[in-house]
């Protein structure tokens, strides 16, 4: 456990001085500056009000860029690094490979959660100085819907990491991913396929096992279960699961998809050669 | 102490270990020599656990790669590449003495001994530092523990002649508890550290000899160069090996480690036509 905690803090120490984390805040930090700036929080758009309505927009956002940014980021740092011979060095030290590992996902994992959180700690906070109304409910599945993204995507760039032997190689399976589970997003793919006459089972059953579509659902499906906010396959799945066993859904498959990969990725990172 | 049976590695289709048996045993030091892609980094990856292979390799009847805490809290390791690492010294110092079982101050001893201000650089990233000091930095965290064997790729490449004094003293404290396994593609850099010479050719061992082991780590040598004239490049030289000089730069004076000889005359050699008198004599402690 020493040894994980150790390999977590070296990861995170790590992260803070590279240029992509520096990105990265400002990045989640802006968009929630310019939310408050375009006045978002008097704005009333599809029921949604408040700072509800900029919380909605943000993790819309979030769910934009926080994937593809986790995954690149993830698969660049961590291929490089053995490209560069970090990992030749640290490695030859006494550290067993599960700690390293471990180790690496919790450090990077704290790194990639915590400014997405706290842009969005810091507008309720900011909401409640100005005596805006805070809607709690929203804000706590939001955190745990970011947790979980944040969790799924690092699992994912993990195992890709671990396959791929060369920064170039894991950047470019990494960017394929992330493009394959957009095509496969409501609007887009899944509606065309509906039209073309494909059975709604797989339709139904693409959108369930793709996370992107899976959050978007989830972070709608509180306010407005609209078809025209929706899409078709959305609003099958939330007339048959309801809204509460879907936002469990959401919460658990994710998560589980992101600690399998992750998992396999371990597997295969201790099955081979390190550096 | 460590055995390499039968080592075979192949990257994709290409054989870069073929069949390596040897056993080395506990206070050898050896010279791994070889030209570049001769299969010396692999066969280190091997001992240290990095590379999968066929085979077995063992380090006191442990397998590196399934006993990592085991064998690597054993081992002091400096890579020829200095890893490009963002961490401020302080806290690579740090991460390795836990994970080693071993106090930092040991390490900052050792690391000012070998002529670096440890102290001016605790906060500093790793990677912004020069090459030379990432050197003595990583050549103080191998020794700054009780390590029982030592692996170094090229030690003493980026380090100037005062430091590779130093460096060849602390050798010298640990000749009778540690094996030494010392990798470069040239033998004149690692000859007098080393008593036992194992040459590597497209992954194969072509040279397994012991060597005399007369040359003591901590013998100094007093040198004294005349010139016959005055040359600023040669001057330059002999300036970075400390010596002094005197008669309008035409008399050289000073001390050179026992283990640098070979070296020295080879800087020597290229200013052959300058040198009216040489003498190198040993220094009686």
């Amino acid at each position: 456990m020493k040894q994980l905690w150790l390999t977590a803090k070296l990861d995170i120490v790590e992260s803070l001085r590279a240029r992509w984390f520096q990105i990265y805040t400002l990045v989640f930090g802006g968009i929630v500056a310019l939310l408050f700036l375009f006045g978002l929080t008097e704005s009333r758009v599809l029921g949604f009000i408040g700072l509800s309505r900029l919380l909605v927009t943000y993790i819309q956002l979030t769910m934009a860029i926080l994937p593809i940014f986790v995954l690149i980021t993830t698969v660049r740092s961590v291929a490089g690094d053995r490209e560069a011979g970090v990992f030749e060095y640290l490695l030859s030290l006494p550290v067993s490979l599960s700690a390293w590992f471990w180790g690496k996902i919790v450090g990077r994992y704290i790194v990639v959660f915590a400014p997405v959180f706290l842009a969005m700690l810091g507008a309720v906070i900011w909401a409640t100085i100005q005596g805006i109304e805070v809607p709690w409910d929203m804000f706590g599945y939001y955190t745990a819907l970011l947790a979980v993204m944040a969790a799924c995507f690092l699992g994912i760039g993990m195992l890709i990491s671990a396959i791929a032997r060369t920064t170039d190689m894991a950047q470019g399976a990494a960017f394929m991913v992330w493009l394959f589970l957009l095509l496969f997003l409501d609007l887009i793919l899944l509606g065309v396929m509906i039209q073309g006459k494909v059975a709604p089972e797989l339709a139904v059953t693409l959108a369930l096992a793709n996370p992107l579509q899976v959050f978007r659902t989830a972070a709608l499906a509180l306010f407005d279960p609209q078809l025209i906010v929706l899409g078709p396959s959305a609003y099958v799945i939330l007339d048959l699961f309801g809204t509460a066993g879907y936002k469990v859904f959401a919460l658990v498959y994710p998560a589980t998809l992101g600690v399998v990969s992750a998992t396999i990725g371990y597997f295969i990172f201790r099955r081979g050669d390190l550096p | 102490m460590i055995q390499f049976k039968n080592i075979a590695k192949t990257f994709r289709k290409a054989r870069v270990l073929d069949g390596i048996s040897l056993d080395i045993a506990i206070g050898e030091r050896v010279a791994l020599i070889g030209s570049n892609g001769a299969g010396k980094t692999t066969l280190i990856r091997c001992l240290l656990g990095e590379y999968t292979h066929d085979g077995e390799v063992a380090i006191n009847g442990l397998d590196p790669r399934n006993n990592r805490t085991a064998v690597l809290g054993t081992i002091g390791f400096v890579p020829q590449l200095p890893p490009p690492l963002k961490m401020p010294v302080g806290q690579l110092i740090n991460f390795s003495a836990s994970l080693c079982g071993t106090d930092p101050q040991r390490i900052h001893a050792i690391a000012k001994r070998l002529g670096l201000d440890i102290d001016g650089i605790l906060a500093r990233q790793f990677v912004r530092l020069s090459g030379g000091m990432k050197q003595k930095l990583l050549i103080a965290i191998a020794l700054g523990r009780d390590a029982k064997v030592l692996v170094m790729d090229e030690p003493a490449a980026n380090l100037d002649p005062e430091a590779r004094k130093i460096f060849f003293d602390l050798l010298a404290e640990r000749l009778d508890d540690a094996t030494m396994i010392i990798s470069s593609h040239r033998l004149d850099e690692v000859s007098a550290l080393v008593n036992r010479v194992i040459e590597m050719d497209m992954g194969k061992v072509v040279l397994d000899d012991k060597v005399a082991d007369a040359v003591t780590l901590t013998a100094r040598l007093a040198c004294r160069i005349v010139l016959s004239r005055f040359e600023p490049a040669f001057a330059k030289a002999l300036d970075g090996w400390n010596l002094s000089s005197r008669d309008d730069n035409r008399v050289w004076e000073g001390e050179i480690a026992g283990p640098d000889r070979l070296r020295f005359l080879g800087i020597i050699s290229r200013y052959t036509a300058l040198v009216s008198d040489l003498s190198l004599a040993e220094i009686q402690s």
